[in-house]
């Protein structure tokens, strides 16, 4: 049993659009953060990990990512991600336009 | 302007060619993201934070308005309606799908243009001052050089994979707009006894090791400048550091070696490589050339179109005062058209806008456009007559913003609304300032100021150079703005001083208002600019204003 708690989730970028997704425990792929699985277990971070490498006619860049659990869902623990997850703040482009 | 060669015509499309196979193979599987990446970054493909972003060169930032429509055409066929000029005098695209990106490069390949060299470690788009061929202050139109620079390092077998990446700037008039001294290669031109020839800087660069360039030759005669160059970059080649990426760039070398070692170097290297030109670069310098002619200006004599029913309103001569420079050709000017509306992103332009661009520099400017590294675009020849009427048409446009020079004319890079190195926003702190001072109205009374900002140590938004800079960074897991001041991009270029402590993003903007507001106490009277001021009375006045609680504390 791991002494510290993780809070983590896969991100990576699709490999056509380049937009940011996440991955879902069906093996699936969501651009929503939202939807996105969180895990707590290392091992199944790892393997969650080397899946989502996996798969690279599908997504580029693929890694683990720290995130607090609320209410709604994840939230990122760095803004970078927060960003990511949002879009760029001058156009509501990206993510936002949904 | 330059116009393809065949040769040019069957490279550019050769080169689409391979890379649409590439993105095939990539997206079948046969190639690994691996072994892509280097290909896509060969043909200036990132993948950014949220999207793909395509870097076109737009070599020494000549434009015609059959490419600037192109452009547009672009951008509201496989982008989102607009387009990001950068400081390198390249046009960024930021939200491009992988397997259209082929046809966006043949469509930049229809009107010769393309998006080779502009990442990798490789010579990257050679940067010239936006004025050239029409500033009154200039020895010669620096282009045709540039044109053969371009010609040369384009898929030049030896300098494929430099130690890092390299860039060139040349400026043809002493009053340096093409920062040359913060680039790799420098090139200013020079007379020397009648003869026409460059100052070769060397070892310029900002980043995370900001260092002003060093003058390796203070003359190469023009018949030399290619082998010359030839020989420093092979020099640099052998030379520079592989061992770590921080310490890769020609800065470091100099540094290292000192200016001195790397002078004998290239001196031996070039008394090896001129022969083997054999005149070879200077009899394609002379076919260049031929592509450089300056416009048929409209003589002072001929009857000239104007619409004397357009008011000179103040907006409009607050528009000449500060958009308008000098020309070489009688009743002639030069017009700056601001991309720096405040509250606007620094550098964008939309499909419509580029389109009105294309059509001003048409009907009014011979054709012709420059991107300058400022994020602005000019209409290099504009006869004095038609100035109201290019002003209305480009307020039409929404691109009549009078404020080149000034604080809302803020070089901006992505940051992290864009880049996936950014480590924090660049264009929020931007928009905010721009606006600050809009609604101040202290604009014009301010006078010159050159405002920059970089989201990240890598320094794109030329920080460092800025009369007051700023650097975006994470302090304890939050975006953090540090300021330098009394930097500057001009002929005797400075690094700026970190002013102290970074400032939160909530911060920065009541800071930069306090310094400013400051400065205006500070200046001997309205013809003493920030950048006077600041080196008359050194950093602590105005450390004094960016801090005042310390001071008190103190």
């Amino acid at each position: 049993m791991s002494v510290t708690q993780i809070s983590q989730i896969v991100t990576a970028n699709d490999l056509r659009s380049g937009e940011v997704v996440y991955l879902r425990f069906a093996q699936s792929w969501t651009p929503e953060l939202t939807k996105a699985s969180v895990i707590t277990d290392r091992d199944l971070a790892r393997a969650s990990l080397a899946f989502a490498q996996g798969q690279a006619n599908v997504v580029v860049g693929a890694y683990l990512s720290d995130v607090t659990v609320e209410a709604d869902g994840p939230r990122p623990s760095h803004f970078r991600e927060t960003h990511r997850s949002t879009g760029p703040s001058n156009y509501r482009h990206g993510k936002q336009e949904i | 302007m330059y116009h393809y060669s065949n040769f040019d015509h069957a490279f550019v499309a050769e080169r689409v060619a391979q890379f649409r196979a590439q993105v095939a193979r990539r997206l079948d599987g046969s190639l690994s993201e691996e072994e892509f990446k280097p290909l896509r970054l060969m043909n200036g493909l990132y993948l950014q934070l949220h999207a793909y972003m395509l870097r076109v060169a737009i070599p020494y930032g000549t434009l015609s308005s059959r490419q600037m429509h192109q452009l547009a055409m672009i951008a509201e066929r496989w982008d989102k309606g607009y387009g990001h000029f950068t400081t390198r005098q390249n046009i960024q695209f930021n939200w491009p799908k992988l397997e259209e990106v082929p046809d966006i490069l043949q469509a930049l390949a229809e009107v010769e243009m393309h998006a080779i060299q502009t990442s990798g470690n490789t010579i990257r788009n050679v940067t010239a001052d936006h004025f050239a061929g029409a500033a009154a202050d200039e020895i010669a139109d620096p282009r045709p050089i540039a044109e053969l620079i371009r010609q040369w390092s384009t898929d030049h077998p030896e300098f494929q994979f430099l130690p890092r990446k390299f860039k060139i700037a040349v400026t043809g008039s002493p009053h340096d707009r093409a920062v040359t001294q913060a680039h790799d290669i420098g090139l200013r031109m020079t007379l020397q006894d009648g003869r026409l020839g460059f100052e070769v800087i060397v070892g310029g660069g900002l980043g995370r090791t900001p260092m002003i360039g060093k003058t390796l030759s203070p003359f190469v005669a023009l018949e030399d400048i290619l082998p010359y160059l030839e020989a420093v970059v092979s020099t640099y080649n052998l030379l520079g550091r592989r061992d770590n990426k921080y310490k890769a760039r020609i800065k470091i070398t100099t540094h290292e070696h000192g200016i001195d070692a790397i002078r004998q170097r290239v001196e031996a290297q070039f008394a090896r490589l001129k022969p083997a030109f054999a005149g070879a670069d200077w009899r394609l310098l002379k076919d260049i050339e031929r592509h450089f002619e300056p416009p048929k200006f409209k003589s002072a004599g001929a009857p000239i179109a104007a619409d004397h029913s357009l008011p000179q309103s103040p907006a409009f001569r607050a528009w000449l005062d500060t958009n308008i420079t000098a020309h070489k050709a009688p009743n002639y000017a030069i017009v700056s058209v601001s991309l720096k509306k405040p509250g606007a992103t620094p550098g964008d332009a939309s499909a419509a806008q580029m389109r009105a661009l294309a059509d001003i520099a048409r009907d009014f400017g011979h054709d012709e456009l420059r991107i300058s590294h400022e994020q602005n675009v000019i209409l290099p020849h504009v006869h004095r007559a038609d100035l109201p009427q290019v002003y209305h048409a480009l307020r039409q446009a929404d691109l009549a913003t009078a404020n080149i020079g000034l604080i809302s004319d803020i070089i901006a890079c992505p940051g992290m609304d864009y880049c996936a190195l950014a480590t924090a926003r660049s264009i929020p702190v931007a928009q905010q300032i721009a606006t600050r001072f809009q609604a101040l109205k202290l604009e014009h009374d301010i006078g010159p100021l050159k405002l920059k900002i970089s989201g990240c140590i890598n320094a794109c938004g030329h920080h460092h150079v800025g009369h007051i800079g700023i650097l975006g960074l994470e302090k304890a897991g939050v975006e953090s703005y540090q300021i330098t001041l009394g930097g500057d991009a001009g002929a005797d270029a400075e690094i700026g001083t970190r002013a102290g402590p970074g400032f939160g993003a909530d911060e920065i903007v009541p800071a930069i208002e306090r310094l400013v507001l400051g400065y205006l106490q500070l200046r001997l009277d309205r013809s003493e600019s920030f950048l006077a001021a600041y080196r008359r009375l050194g950093l602590e006045p105005f450390k004094a204003l960016l801090y005042p609680q310390s001071r008190k504390a103190a």
